[in-house]
Parts: structure tokens; C-alpha cells; sequence
């Protein structure tokens, strides 16, 4: 039996690393006028590492990125994803990267919304967001009203849940859908 | 004006349409096809040989490159970027460490940065011959395959001779290289420019003038600047529809704002011009790799970087030029020693939306022709 090692042993605790960069308000003219017009559904603007972002209420993103796309010169839509926050009351963020060739620059918007909670499409704003958005559909079950076409990309179409939520196991599989279609008890 | 044809004995309106019929065919292309570069499958409709629409399914290769990376530490994930785009890992790898490394606010030490920029250029050129010999397969012409491959071998051999591995090298850490350069690396590099420029010109010597190529590529797959913008479209692509944008001087990385270069780009936005614009890059490179080789200053290749890597919370979005396009990594941290979440935004998927804009009433050979233009790797469109 091991002896059980007397507190006073224990090894001192580390010190506390020193806190790494904060978001930074992010003052632009931009964000002055957004502000003055929505008010309170722009929810935060900031800056973190130098790189600008914006979090809206997903009510008015619509309107945002519209603007962004018409008014502000953001033409080249780069990307658009999503995280899941399982403990949060609003489960993902849904980011969009946009990049204006004009300006050179480079900003993030991005949006709290529910599980379940519909996002309007960004597919009439920018052809692009056609793959990007069915691909945030199969990983994360987000659906996007408006979408021409919005099903699964890069899993089978038939496969049951969304593998990039946090609640997702790594090993999990959808093992039904693997016994019909591969003949095989487990893809593992 | 020649006589309207009288088709009257042909009793069009009759129910058996079995004569000279002309109903829409769906054809199925791929994934097993040797010109869809591994296993992309194109649905395409026809009206005779005149393709009215696509629709690409993809996914065949998806490892879960994504998920993959929440469940391993930011080290351990670092081989596996080199798995998406596999004809050019070198580029991956400095995408994703130079994301890690601005997350945690360090820069890799100058030498360090100049080794990468080499690496990469080799790289680029590397990725660029494997499109330039097997675009040239897809549409006839079999020799630059066997030339570029050929060339293509002694880049692979200096891969390993610095890192050990040809094609999955790993060749970056996070915060700087690994690997210091080894004896004689300047000049394998210097040695690579002064052989390869006269094999770019026997690659041209054999395409840029050929009839066939010619009548093969120009006109094929037009893709107009807007639209390019419009799609996402990124890389040699959208520079040859004539927008000079390239990642490398808008937002410069690395150490090459030091270095001088030109960008390339093109006319028409049609495969010819695709295929200068890509030629063009390779020679750009070796302009690019003469002077980083002259200019390696010493000192360090790893910056301070702990054993340990946690990134403190937040999250950031780079990205470089890779061979093929924009290559972005999207990160998110919780302060822990595991990514929460990594977003890889490849270039490949997102050019491969194109196809259906670039073949809409082209014939059923331009097919070929243009999935091979958009230089596409099936590991990084399915991740």
C-alpha cells in the first residue's frame, strides 16, 4: 500500500502566470457610427492582439453584414465558422472573417445565438457563403434561412448528429449509418 | 441565309422519341476518376457534350482534421496540418505555427524566419510542378509530367536532408524551426535556382506556344475578377483574373517585407492565363529564394516559447499565401493546454465553388481542364 503523502509535503503552488493580453476597446469610425445607429444591439467591439472584431445581437446581423458588404467596402468574404459553448445560454458563436480589398483590412463579426436558434443566410451578401455555411450546418447544426441548398458537405447525407459540438465525443460515430453503409460493427 | 432544315419527317411531336432525342443526362464523374486528383465527385448535366450544371460531393477524405485538433495539445496537433494539403505541407505548417506563436505573442527569431521563407518557396514551387505535370496529364500532354516530377525530386531531397521527410515534414515548431540548417543547405538552395530556371524554360518550351495547349486552355473556364471576389476565390486563380492581391505584400509575414518580388497576374481569368500566372510564381520564388539565401543572418532559431503551450484566452484568425490560396487558422483558447476550438479555412474548398461558375456552358473535356486549373488537393478540401 502506498503511504499517503502528509499535506504538509505537497509542493508549493506555482506562482500566477502573468495574465496575457486583454481585449482592448476598438475606436473607429466605423464603430462610432454603428453604434450611434443600433445602439445597444452592437454588443461589444474590440481588439484583441492588434486584430478588430465585433459581437452583435443576432437580431441585427443581418443588417450588419449588409452593410459591411455594401457601405464599408468588405467585399471578399473569407470565412465563416462556429464555436460551441456547451455551458453558456446562448450555445454558439457564429463568426464571420471578412477581408475588404479596398481598405486592407481584415475584421471579425460575430453573433451569440441559441441552440436551435435559425441565422438568416449570408448567401445573397456573398456567393462564397454558399459551402462555408453548409459546412458550419453538418458540423455544428446551426440552419441558415435562405440558404439555396443547405444540406450536409462533408458527411454522408444521411448521418445523424454534428460532430464539432463540444458534447460530440471524438470517438463517437454515428455507428447505425457505419453498419448499413460499410457492413462493419465500428469504423475504429 | 441557308434554308430553315425541314425536320417534318422526323414526327418530333410523335410519343416514341427515340430518334435524334435530346432529353438533359445526368452524368456521374469520379470519385474514382484519375482526373479529379483523388476523390472529388462531380455530378454533371449535360445537354449533349454542353454541361448546363454541377454539383461537386466531397467528403470522401474527411478525417475530422478539426475535431481532431481539440482533442490534442497545440504541439501534438502540429503533424497533422501537414496531412490537409499534402503536396504542400511545408506551407500548412507555417500557417499554423505562426497562428500558435501570435496567440502567444512571440515572433520567430530572424534566421529561423528566413530558413522558413526558403522552405516554403521550395515548397511553392514543389506544389506548383505537381499541378503544372499532372494539369498537363489531365488535358494530353504527357511529358512535363515526368519533367516536373523529375525537377521536383530535388526540392523533396533537400526536405530531407533538412528535416528527414520528403513529403509530411513537420519541418516547423511553434516559435521558430527545430531543425538548425545543415552543412552545404545554402548551397543546395543556391545550386536548386541556377538548375531549375532553364528547366522552367523547357516546361515552357513545351506549353506556352503548343497549339493544342493552346486551343485546350485559352478561353476555357473564364472566371471574371467580381466574381472571383464574390466566391472567395484566392491564390493564382484570382490573380489571373487580374487582381494583384497576394498575402505575402498585403499583409506581409514572415521576413517578406525584406524581400522583392513581384506579383504575377493575368488578363483574361481564363486556364491559359492560369497557367502563366502559376509559371510566372515559380520564377518569382527563385527570385525570392536567391536573395533569402544570401541574406540568413544568425543567431537563434527558437524563440522563448514554454514547454508547455498555453495560450492565454482568446482567439485569433491568420492566415498565409499558400501554393494554392489564402490558408487561414482560425483559433480559439481557453488558457489550457488544448485548442477549444480550430478552424482551418482552406483554400482548396473554397476555390473547388468555383467550378460550377467557371464550366456552365463549357463542353464535358473542360471539366477536366478546369478541376485541373484550380489546383485542388482533395485531403484539404475534405480536412
Amino acid at each position: 500500500m502506498k503511504p499517503a503523502t502528509p499535506a504538509a509535503h505537497k509542493p508549493p503552488a506555482a506562482p500566477p502566470k502573468p495574465e496575457g493580453p486583454k481585449p482592448e476597446p476598438w475606436e473607429s469610425e466605423l464603430v462610432t457610427a454603428l453604434k450611434q445607429q443600433y445602439g445597444s444591439g452592437i454588443l461589444e467591439a474590440s481588439r484583441y492582439l492588434g486584430q478588430p472584431y465585433l459581437i452583435v445581437d443576432s437580431s441585427i446581423l443581418l443588417e450588419i453584414l449588409r452593410r459591411m458588404r455594401h457601405e464599408e467596402g468588405f467585399d471578399y468574404c473569407v470565412d465563416i465558422t462556429a464555436v460551441h459553448y456547451p455551458k453558456r445560454e446562448q450555445q454558439f458563436d457564429i463568426v464571420y472573417v471578412l477581408y475588404s480589398f479596398p481598405k486592407n483590412e481584415r475584421i471579425r463579426v460575430k453573433a451569440r445565438i441559441k441552440d436551435g436558434e435559425h441565422v438568416p443566410s449570408a448567401y445573397p451578401i456573398w456567393p462564397t457563403a454558399n459551402w462555408l455555411e453548409r459546412e458550419v450546418f453538418d458540423m455544428f447544426g446551426i440552419v441558415f434561412d435562405g440558404h439555396p441548398g443547405l444540406k450536409r458537405i462533408l458527411l454522408p447525407e444521411d448521418w445523424h448528429g454534428h460532430p464539432l459540438r463540444k458534447d460530440y465525443d471524438i470517438l463517437q460515430q454515428d455507428k447505425e449509418w457505419v453498419h448499413i453503409n460499410l457492413g462493419i460493427e465500428s469504423g475504429q | 441565309m441557308s434554308q430553315p432544315i425541314d425536320t417534318g419527317y422526323l414526327d418530333l411531336d410523335s410519343k416514341d422519341k427515340t430518334f435524334l432525342d435530346s432529353t438533359e443526362m445526368v452524368l456521374n464523374m469520379g470519385p474514382q476518376h484519375p482526373s479529379t486528383h483523388g476523390v472529388l465527385r462531380v455530378i454533371l448535366k449535360l445537354d449533349g457534350e454542353k454541361v448546363l450544371g454541377t454539383e461537386c460531393v466531397i467528403g470522401y477524405l474527411h478525417r475530422g482534421v478539426e475535431k481532431i485538433g481539440e482533442n490534442r495539445t497545440y504541439t501534438m496537433f502540429n503533424p497533422y496540418v501537414d496531412r490537409m494539403d499534402y503536396v504542400a505541407a511545408v506551407s500548412n505548417g507555417l500557417g499554423y505555427c505562426e497562428t500558435v506563436e501570435k496567440l502567444l505573442n512571440v515572433e520567430a527569431p530572424p534566421r529561423a524566419q528566413y530558413i522558413r521563407v526558403i522552405m516554403t518557396e521550395l515548397c511553392r514551387i514543389a506544389s506548383h510542378q505537381v499541378w503544372l505535370g499532372t494539369h498537363a496529364l489531365d488535358i494530353g500532354a504527357i511529358t512535363p509530367l515526368f519533367y516536373a516530377f523529375r525537377d521536383r525530386e530535388e526540392i523533396l531531397r533537400i526536405f530531407e536532408k533538412y528535416c528527414g521527410a520528403r513529403l509530411t515534414t513537420h519541418a516547423f515548431r511553434i516559435g521558430g524551426c527545430i531543425y538548425e540548417a545543415y552543412d552545404g543547405f545554402e548551397e543546395d538552395v543556391k545550386k536548386y535556382c541556377t538548375f531549375f530556371l532553364p528547366k522552367l524554360d523547357e516546361y515552357e518550351e513545351l506549353l506556352t506556344t503548343n497549339r493544342i495547349w493552346v486551343t485546350r486552355t485559352k478561353g476555357v473556364g473564364i472566371l471574371k475578377p467580381e466574381d472571383c471576389i464574390a466566391l472567395g476565390v484566392t491564390g493564382p486563380v484570382l490573380r489571373a483574373s487580374g487582381v494583384k492581391w497576394d498575402l505575402r505584400k498585403a499583409q506581409p509575414y514572415e521576413c517578406y517585407k525584406n524581400l522583392d518580388f513581384e506579383i504575377p497576374t493575368g488578363i483574361n481569368g481564363d486556364t491559359y492565363d492560369r497557367y502563366l500566372v502559376r509559371i510566372a510564381e515559380m520564377r518569382q520564388s527563385v527570385r525570392i529564394l536567391q536573395q533569402a539565401v544570401e541574406r540568413i543572418p544568425t543567431g537563434p532559431i527558437m524563440a522563448k516559447v514554454p514547454k508547455v503551450i498555453k495560450p492565454p484566452v482568446g482567439e485569433v484568425y491568420h492566415s498565409i499565401e499558400a501554393p494554392k490560396g489564402e490558408l487561414g487558422y482560425f483559433i480559439v483558447s481557453d488558457g489550457s493546454t488544448q485548442p477549444y476550438r480550430v478552424r482551418v479555412r482552406p483554400p482548396s474548398f473554397v476555390n473547388l465553388q468555383a467550378l460550377d461558375t467557371m464550366v456552365r456552358g463549357m463542353l464535358v473535356a473542360d471539366v477536366v481542364a478546369v478541376i485541373g486549373t484550380l489546383d485542388i488537393v482533395l485531403g484539404e478540401v475534405d480536412r
